[in-house]
Formats: C-alpha cells, structure tokens, sequence
C-alpha cells in the first residue's frame, strides 16, 4: 500500500481524498455561516457546540488541518514534478484549444486560496486558538456583549472593504478550483462514464453554491452593518 | 496559398536548437500537410540545404510514426486527424505556422522534429501483453464468449496508436492515456484478467519511472488524441491500480 | 541449379501434419546457443520473432521504424480470413484452400496453400487468447464478414483496423520475449545486406538510422520478413518506407527472385488529386459489400459531371452503369480484386471517368441505406416512415460499419459521402511476387527463410482480401518455427557466428563504400525526382495492363534512369547522421533494379493470370486469358544487370483442383 501512495496515480488518489474531505468541510463550514444571516442566535449556538465540542476540536480539526496542509504540499509536489516533465516548453501552445482555464491553472488559483486561508487564520483561528489554548477560556462570552462573541466577531470583520474585496477574490478563484477540482477527484477515484454527466452537473452547481454562499455572507454583513 | 513556416531545427540530441523561418508557395489547399513539408525538403534539398526531419511512415493515420507540434497543438488544428492526415486547407493564405517537436523529458529530440518515443515500446515491455504461448494450442476462440459491450470498449481501448499526442499535449506531459489505453483494453477481456493486478502495477511503475507527468485530469488528452481515446480508460486504470493494491 | 520446392509426399490434407512429424528438432538447451536475425516486424517478422524466442532461440530484430508496433501490416483495414466455419455456411479447410488457389488464377502451389487454410482457424484462436478484440455478436460470439471472391462470410475483424489489431497483438507477444530478453530489438535499423559464410547465411549489415553507424549482426538463420515491393511504382497504398532492400539484396547474394510482375492493384482507393501526393490512401475491400460501384451511362453525362453542371445523385438508376453487377452478375461488386480494377480502368480508358483527372469511378451507399433504414424501422417498429427517416436510419447502421472510412474519405476528398456517392480509383496496395522460397520458406540461399508478403506467397497471381493477414501470421506463428528448426537442428554445435570473418568485411565494405558514393556524389536531382520518373514508367506501363512494347520500352527507360541516378543523384548531408535522403537513396537504387527485372518479367510472362495481364493475351469480351504452358513460377537468378537474369521454372501441378477458366460471372 505505501508503493501505491508512492506512484503517480496513488499521488492523484490521496490528492483526490484530501480533496473530498476538504469540499465536505466547505459545505459544512457554508452551512454554519449561512446561519450567520438566516438566524444569529442559532449561529452562535452551533459555532459554540463546534468550538467546544472535543470530538470536533481534537479529532476533526486536526484532521482538517493536516487535510490542508497534504493538499497544498502534494499540490506543490506534483506541480514541480509535472513540470519538470517538460524541460523546454512550447513556443507556441494553444492550451485554450482542448482544455479548460481552470484545468490548467489549478495551481495558481490553490496559490490564491492558500494566501487567503492564511488572512483568514489571521482573522479567525488564531484568535481563536488564542482564546480558547493560550487563555484557557472555553465560555465562548466576551466582555461588552451578550450571549456568545461568535456572530459579532464575524460582522465586525466583514466592516472593512478592503478585506471583503480580498474575500471576495479569494472565493471567486476558489469556484474556479472546484470547477476543475470536484469532477477531476471524482476521475481520479476511477470514476466512470455512466455517472459522468450527473457528476458534472452536481460539481458545477457545487462550484457556484459555495463560493456564491461565501460571498453573499460577507456582502450581507458588510453592506447590513 | 503562400505560408511562412516557423520550424524548430536541431542538428542532433546534443544541440541547442532554434527556431527557423521558411517560406514555401504555391502550396494546393488538396495537400496534405507532410506533403507541404516534403514540398519544402524537395526546396531545401535543391538549394543545397539540409531538409528538415521528421517522422513518417504510412501517411494514412494508423502507424503512429507522425507527430508535430502544429501552431501550439498536437497534430495540428484539425480533430481526430493525425499530421499526415492534416489538410491544407485548414490553413489560409500568407498564415504563419509555427511547428515543433513533442516537448516531453521523456522523449527527447533525436533531430529537428523526430523524437524519441521508447520509453512508450518500455513500458509495454513492463506487462502491456497476454503472457500466452504463441503455439496456438489455445482453446478455440469462441470457447469464451465476450459481450459485444466489453469487446467493443476494448477495441475503442485498442485503437491507440501510439503516436505520443497525449503526452506531447498535457500540460504535465503525462502518458496516462496511453498507458490507461492498453491497462483497459486487456482488463475488459476475460483473456487480460488473469494478470491484470501485475500488469497495471508493473506499467504505471515504468511509467513513472520514464519521467512522465503526473495526470491532472485536464482532458486536453482527449481532445487531440487522433483516435479519440477516452479518459474514461485513465479513470479505468486509476480503479485497476487501486483494485490491484487492496 | 535445379529448383527444389521440398513439397512432402502423401495426400494435401495429411502433408502438413506427417512433415512436421518427421522433421528434425532442436532440443530446448540447444535452442539458446541459436540466433536467429529476424528483418521486419510487421505480422510476419512480428510473429516469427516471437514465436521463435518462445521457443527459446535468440531473436534478433530489425525495424526500420521507431517501434515494431508501425510496421505497415497495421495499415490493413477489413479483416483476417480463416476457416472457421461459425457461420455455417458450408466454410471449410479445403474451401478456403480452393478459393485462394482460384482467386491466386491458379499459379500458386497447392501444398503452401492447403497449409494456409489448415492453420488459419489456429490464428483467430492464438489472436483471441492474446488480447485481440475482434467484432462480436450481441450473443458474445465471434462476427464474420464477407470478402471479395468468395462465396462463405469467413473474414474475422476488429472494426476497419484488423491489421492493427493483430500487428499489436504480435507486437505485445515481442514486447513479452523482449522483457525476457529473448528478443534483442533493433529500432530505427535498415538491413543493408546479408552476409554469407560457406554457403550459408550467417548475417547481416545494418545501420543505424540515428547515428549512421554500420554494424555487423552475426546469426545461426537471417529470415526476411520486410514487406512488398509495391513503392516500385512511387504511388502505392504502402507506408512511405516500405522496400524492396532486404529482398533485393539477398536476391543479389543467390536468393531467386519469383514472379517480380504479379502485383495487386486495389479496386477501393482514394483517387489521386496531384502531382504533390505522395502516396494512394486505400478504402477496405470491405466497402464493397455495401456499396455499387457505377459510372454514368452515356458520355455527356460524365461531360456534365466533370464541369460540374450535374451532381451523381441527379442520375437516375437507368441513366447509371453499375459495370460489375453488369459484366458478373454471379459475384457483382465482390469480384476479386484484379477484376474490379481492370473494370474500373476499362470505364475510365473509354472515357467515364467522373473525376477531373479521368480516373474515378463511384462507390454508392445509397441502396444500402435504403436496404438498412427499411429493416431498422421494421426493427424499431415504425409505421410508413419517411425516405429522409429511412435514409437517416441506414445510415446509422453504415456509420457504425464504417464510419472511419467515411471519415478518412471525407477529410481528404472534403466530400460528404454519406450525401454523394464515394470515388475510387484502383492503386497498387500488394505484391504478390518475392523471394523464391521452398515448402520451409526457405530461399536458395540456405539459412535464408522469406516471410510475409516479402516471399513470392502463396497467393499465386493476385490475393484475395483479407488473405495477406493470414499469410503474414501463419508463416510466422505456424509454420517458420517448425521448418527453420530442420535446418538449425544441424547448427547446434557451430556456436557463436563470429563477425570478424573476411565475409562480413568484405559485406561491410561494400555497404560503407555505396553510401560513401551517395554522400560525396553532390549531384543535381533529387532522391524522389528518380523514384517519381520510375514510378510513372511502372505505372503507364508496368500497371494494370501490359503489352509487348510498353515493356520493352519500360526496360530500356528504366536502365537509362538507373545510369542517369548513378551519375546525377544528389543526397544532401552526411553519413554518420540521421539522414534520411541517404537512407532513401539506397532504397531507390534498389527500386530501379528491380523495377528492370519486374518488366522483364512481365515481358516473358506471355499470358494474362491475376493482377498480370497482358493486352494480347484477353478473351473476346476482355477477360484474362490464362496459358496453360506458363502454368509454373518463374524464379529469377541474379547476373550482374537485371537484364542478365536467369530465369528457373518451377513447373506447378494441380492435383487436388481442377484447372478451369477462372469465372465470376
């Protein structure tokens, strides 16, 4: 098994199972914040089970984290693999002619999402690890508000454009991603024809809902504000 | 028509290489594109000049010896066409075509626009066959019947002809529908399941061992493949792999 | 020297089975102290190669190609015949051998082809067990289709690329020897000659198309297994280097060349458009079991058509001339081969000819589509469909048989031919001639065995469709690695051949001094000028019809070319290169030898017999007219000039199969 994971096609296997569990987190995490517009009170309420919960805390996020981290350094790993591939590049290369734009630029649009997790981490996670590891406070409360800080930390970050426009960049590139990214894991996997047309339809709406979801999120909080 | 053609020139594996202009007239629309370039060579070759090399052999699409780079794509604009069977009239008069070798680590130039293609003959060597005697003392051929839905998708399998468009197209270089091709056409018959798990474990680990890319599931492959191969027989091999490791 | 063609004593049905019992073996340990040098890889090379490293001696390969997987056996379209009978219908081992004997115009020798049809149901089933995905039945049972000539469905296929199928499978049965390292593959290699030691064959010169290196390849047996001759003509439905080389050049060491003039012209070919084309693309046989083959009937129509002023699809039926269901209305469009070219031919010299060119004549789906269309609705149980419906579904069904055929035509010709009839012309696709080989395919050289379409075959004067699969396969599979191991059975103790012998020098030296002379010649003509000046000569009068003083013109043109090319050939670069003018020159060179010796041939063959036919032998309604005193091979010696060949006859008895005139009315 571990020569498997060594070969090429092991390499698109485990790419494709990082990339499964990251688009189910994706779908989970929209479903969270839709929440955030939809019913505050109930946000916090699921946002303080998901923060404290020990099952998600020390099981799940660690996983979600090494998840990540395997996409983006097998994602660098191929890449540099692939190109050294092809020592002396075409003069001429007409890639529009039988390929998608995202199909070849997947690593730039991963470079895009990779620099937005890091602003994200700096506005959400690390406060978070923060308070919750470094401070020692599970209340989930801040000083000043009422009920749980979650949903007022979220609309106070969504204040700045600057930040929103960045939001809203990173998550139009992430859309593009999964344009390519949910029916290419899907083929890695091995699979088929049959399936193919329902799967391409499925990954094309999954690839507007999210980033879509993300974006109208950030908008609502910053334009309601 | 009057074109300016754009060829990549290289003495031998060890040169440098450049890219160099020519200008051919005259050329009928009729023409096949290796017969455009046997119209410069007979040029080249009149006036005391080298002629440039390229692969070729039976000019009807089926030996796979042709293979050029044609304005950025493998065997030209034309879909489902190998070079040779590329018409002039896909081009118009005063066009500048620019033509290159396949660029692949993996198949290096041996001159101008021949390269070398045995790292394909290699990984076949890895398992791409039947181990069955040659005596013909086999079970009379109907012994076995085969739905007319597995033999047909293995002769789709089948029809690749190993000309290197597929790596020579993917951004990644990657010979996974070449290999994909021959791991399915011998896993949907019953004659190629027996040795199935050795053979596709045994051909991707040549593979990978030639330097070929890794797939990223572009699907450029498909579209220049002259055959029209599926990418279903990636997906099919991807599964054959994962089978033969569980 | 008298000829010996070895045939076993005893009746046809048991010489095969009864010689392979009483012929000597090698013993599994002696096997790998035996090389064998095997020259082209294409069904025949491939298969011989294999089969002989299975075996356990030590193959040596050559390919002039990148891969053995191009060579040009992969060109074949329709199909592979063999005696199989699953049809039922009335198919047999002595059927097949009757019909080839018939179809070959009785100049092919019994024994050869009665061992043909014996292995032939031995071939689908080796190529089955190896992976080949030939056509089948919803039932999962293997289809048939039917040929030219012949009155059974017999013809296995995988779609229109059964040579492909079967070269690739030969190929994975190399590639599983070559893993072993029983096979030593040489790629980008051309034979330049062989080698003789003591009368023997004991090897090669070969060079190296990348580097330019000669290089000397010692053997136990040198088989030759290169292919046809056919791009004699410049214009042929063969690979554009495919030649004559390794056949020629055994032929100048004592191998007698056989029968060089029987030559195959295609009826289904895609006419020619320029003086550019570089080669004839060929439609499969197959075709014609679904499409008419016309011409209008009356003069100003053709005038019309030319001008375009009148579409083919204006012409009604009675204003058309379906020529073959007129003159042979038993087989109609599925006469052999030679018939239907030199129908086609005869419209086109009386001027029917419905291209630009002259040289065209149609293939119609039209009926078929009607014929499939009204069959599928009754199928799919639809009431009173429309024509557009009914054409609309045939087509789908001709689509399905051959649509890559219509494809190709379609880029090529930019015609749609499902909306306008197909036009053909008749190009040289096979050659029937070769080396003179005995009942082991051996030549008169001993230790050299010729295989494959690069023997004289045992398809008499002209082939029947899907017979050159067959062949290819069963000599290299079934009956090669029987016979060579008689001859080799006596080498066990010789060991290694050594190459430093005064013999492979001498070889060497005279294929180092030849393309020395190429490269510092610096002439004014090109390689291709001389080949497309033989071609023409070949083609006006070496072609579908010969007569007396075409070829004795063709002779003397041919010479004088051939010293114009010695003189005035230019090939530019150098010789330690990838160079492939030096390659071609030496290939041409060849070509215009043989090319003297193939209308020499002609020229002494004084009657008409398959793909030969000469205009002063015919019958009155312009058959070919058979000779009962040329009924024998004709076996050329090499002299010097082509003009100095000697010629042996191998005289040819029918014993099992009465001798008729040769009818498909």
């Amino acid at each position: 098994m571990s020569g498997f994971f060594k070969s090429s096609i092991g390499r698109k296997v485990s790419m494709a199972l990082s990339a499964f569990f990251l688009m189910f987190f994706l779908l989970q995490h929209l479903s969270i914040n839709i929440l955030s517009v939809l019913s505050p009170e109930t946000f916090n309420e699921v946002s303080h089970f998901m923060g404290t919960n020990p099952l998600v805390q020390f099981v799940l996020q660690p996983v979600l984290i090494f998840a990540v981290v395997f996409h983006f350094v097998m994602g660098f790993v191929l890449e540099l693999r692939n190109s050294s591939a092809r020592k002396i590049s075409y003069a001429k290369n007409n890639g529009a002619g039988n390929s998608t734009w995202m199909s070849r630029n997947m690593i730039w649009s991963g470079i895009t999402i990779l620099a937005f997790i890091g602003l994200h981490f700096i506005d959400f996670w690390f406060p978070e690890i923060n308070t919750k590891f470094i401070q020692g406070d599970w209340s989930g409360t801040m000083e000043g508000i009422q009920g749980f800080r979650y949903h007022e930390e979220l609309v106070h970050k969504f204040i700045n454009p600057a930040r929103v426009a960045a939001y809203v960049v990173a998550f139009v590139l992430l859309g593009l991603h999964l344009a390519h990214g949910f029916t290419s894991a899907f083929q890695s996997m091995g699979g088929t024809a049959g399936r193919k047309k329902t799967l391409q339809t499925i990954g094309k709406v999954y690839s507007i809902i999210i980033p879509a979801g993300f974006i109208f999120i950030a908008l609502y909080h910053h334009f309601k504000h | 028509m009057n074109l300016t053609l754009k060829i990549w020139r290289q003495v031998d594996a060890n040169d440098k290489g450049k890219m160099v202009d020519y200008k051919v007239t005259e050329i009928s629309e009729s023409m096949s594109f290796l017969e455009m370039m046997d119209v410069l060579n007979e040029q080249l070759v009149n006036a005391g000049d080298q002629p440039v090399a390229f692969d070729h052999d039976c000019r009807e699409g089926i030996c796979g010896m042709c293979s050029m780079y044609i304005n950025g794509e493998a065997h030209g604009p034309d879909r489902g066409v190998t070079t040779c069977q590329l018409h002039m009239r896909m081009f118009k008069d005063g066009d500048t075509i620019t033509i290159e070798p396949w660029r692949a680590a993996a198949f290096p130039v041996i001159k101008d626009l021949v390269v070398n293609r045995s790292a394909f003959d290699r990984i076949q060597h890895a398992g791409g066959y039947i181990s069955v005697n040659t005596s013909g003392n086999t079970q009379d051929a109907n012994s076995i019947p085969i739905s007319k839905h597995a033999a047909d998708q293995a002769m789709d399998a089948a029809t690749c002809i190993g000309c290197g468009a597929c790596v020579a197209t993917c951004k990644n270089s990657s010979a996974m529908l070449f290999v994909g091709a021959k791991v399915s056409q011998y896993a949907l018959l019953p004659q190629g399941q027996i040795e199935a798990a050795d053979r596709v474990q045994n051909m991707v680990a040549q593979m990978d061992l030639e330097g070929f890319g890794n797939c990223t599931n572009t699907g450029a492959c498909e579209v220049e493949c002259p055959k029209g191969i599926s990418l279903d027989n990636i997906a099919r091999m991807n599964r054959e792999l994962m089978k033969a490791n569980i | 020297m008298a000829l010996d063609s070895k045939i076993p004593k005893g009746p046809i049905k048991d010489k095969w089975t009864d010689y392979k019992n009483h012929i000597n073996l090698v013993n599994p340990a002696n096997k790998r102290h035996i090389d064998v040098i095997v020259v082209g890889t294409g069904l025949a090379g491939g298969s011989a190669s294999a089969t002989l490293a299975e075996l356990g001696y030590n193959v040596k390969s050559f390919a002039y190609q990148d891969s053995p997987r191009r060579a040009h056996s992969i060109a074949a379209q329709g199909g592979i015949n063999a005696a199989k009978n699953y049809q039922g219908d009335g198919d047999s081992t002595f059927r097949l051998f009757y019909d080839t004997v018939k179809g070959g115009d009785y100049r092919s020798r019994e024994a050869n082809v009665y061992r043909l049809a014996e292995v032939s149901a031995n071939i689908i089933d080796q190529c089955v067990a190896q992976g080949v995905p030939f056509a089948r039945d919803y039932g999962g049972l293997l289809d048939n289709r039917s040929f030219g000539g012949v009155l059974v469905s017999r013809t296995f296929y995988a779609k229109g690329q059964t040579g492909q199928q079967l070269l690739l499978g030969a190929y994975s049965a190399m590639n599983r020897q070559i893993a072993r390292g029983k096979i030593e593959m040489f790629n980008r290699h051309e034979m330049l000659d062989v080698v003789i030691v003591d009368g023997k064959a004991r090897g090669i010169i070969a060079r190296n198309l990348v580097t330019g290196e000669i290089e000397r390849h010692s053997a136990h047996a040198v088989v030759i297994a290169s292919g046809g001759y056919g791009n004699v003509y410049f214009l042929s439905t063969n690979a554009m280097g495919s030649n004559v080389t390794a056949g020629w050049k055994v032929h100048k060491k004592g191998a007698f060349f056989a029968n060089p003039c029987y030559t195959q012209i295609h009826p289904t070919c895609i006419p020619r458009s320029g003086d550019y084309q570089s080669k004839l693309t060929l439609m499969s046989e197959s075709l014609r079991n679904d499409g008419r083959i016309w011409v209008p009937k009356s003069l100003e129509d053709v005038k019309a058509i030319r001008e375009g002023s009148k579409k083919p699809t204006d012409l009604t039926q009675d204003e058309r001339d379906y020529f073959l269901e007129r003159r042979y209305p038993a087989f109609g469009n599925l006469v052999p081969r030679d018939v239907a070219s030199r129908a086609a031919k005869e419209r086109c010299d009386a001027g029917y000819g419905v291209n630009a060119t002259g040289e065209a004549v149609y293939l119609d789906f039209a009926s078929s589509f009607e014929r499939y269309g009204k069959e599928q609705a009754k199928i799919h149980n639809l009431e009173n469909p429309s024509t557009a419906k009914i054409k609309e579904l045939g087509q789908e069904i001709v689509k399905a048989k051959y649509g890559n055929l219509f494809q190709m035509y379609e880029k090529i010709i930019d015609q749609n031919p499902y909306e306008t009839p197909m036009m053909i012309y008749p190009a040289v696709h096979y050659t029937m001639g070769g080396v003179w080989v005995d009942y082991n395919l051996m030549t008169t050289i001993p230790g050299c065995y010729a295989i494959g379409e690069a023997n004289f075959s045992e398809h008499g004067a002209n082939r029947l469709g899907a017979s050159a699969l067959m062949q290819g396969l069963a000599d290299g599979y079934f009956v090669l690695p029987y016979t060579i191991g008689d001859y080799l059975a006596d080498d066990i103790r010789t060991g290694k051949i050594s190459t430093n012998s005064p013999e492979f020098e001498a070889a060497e030296k005279e294929v180092s001094e030849r393309i020395e002379f190429f490269i510092n010649n610096k002439g004014t003509h090109s390689v291709d000028y001389y080949h497309k000046k033989l071609g023409k000569i070949m083609w006006d009068k070496c072609g579908m019809s010969r007569n007396e003083e075409g070829l004795k013109n063709a002779i003397e043109e041919i010479s004088a070319l051939r010293n114009d090319f010695w003189k005035n050939v230019n090939v530019p670069g150098t010789a330690t290169e990838y160079n492939e003018q030096l390659a071609k020159a030496g290939r041409v060179a060849d070509f215009l030898e043989l090319g003297e010796l193939f209308a020499k041939d002609a020229l002494q063959r004084e009657e008409s017999a398959g793909g030969h036919f000469r205009e002063e032998h015919q019958t009155e309604d312009g058959e070919a007219k058979r000779r009962k005193e040329f009924q024998y091979v004709s076996a050329w010696e090499y002299k010097g000039e082509p003009k100095d060949a000697v010629l042996h006859k191998e005289e040819l008895a029918y014993e099992n199969i009465e001798v008729k005139e040769r009818s498909y009315k």
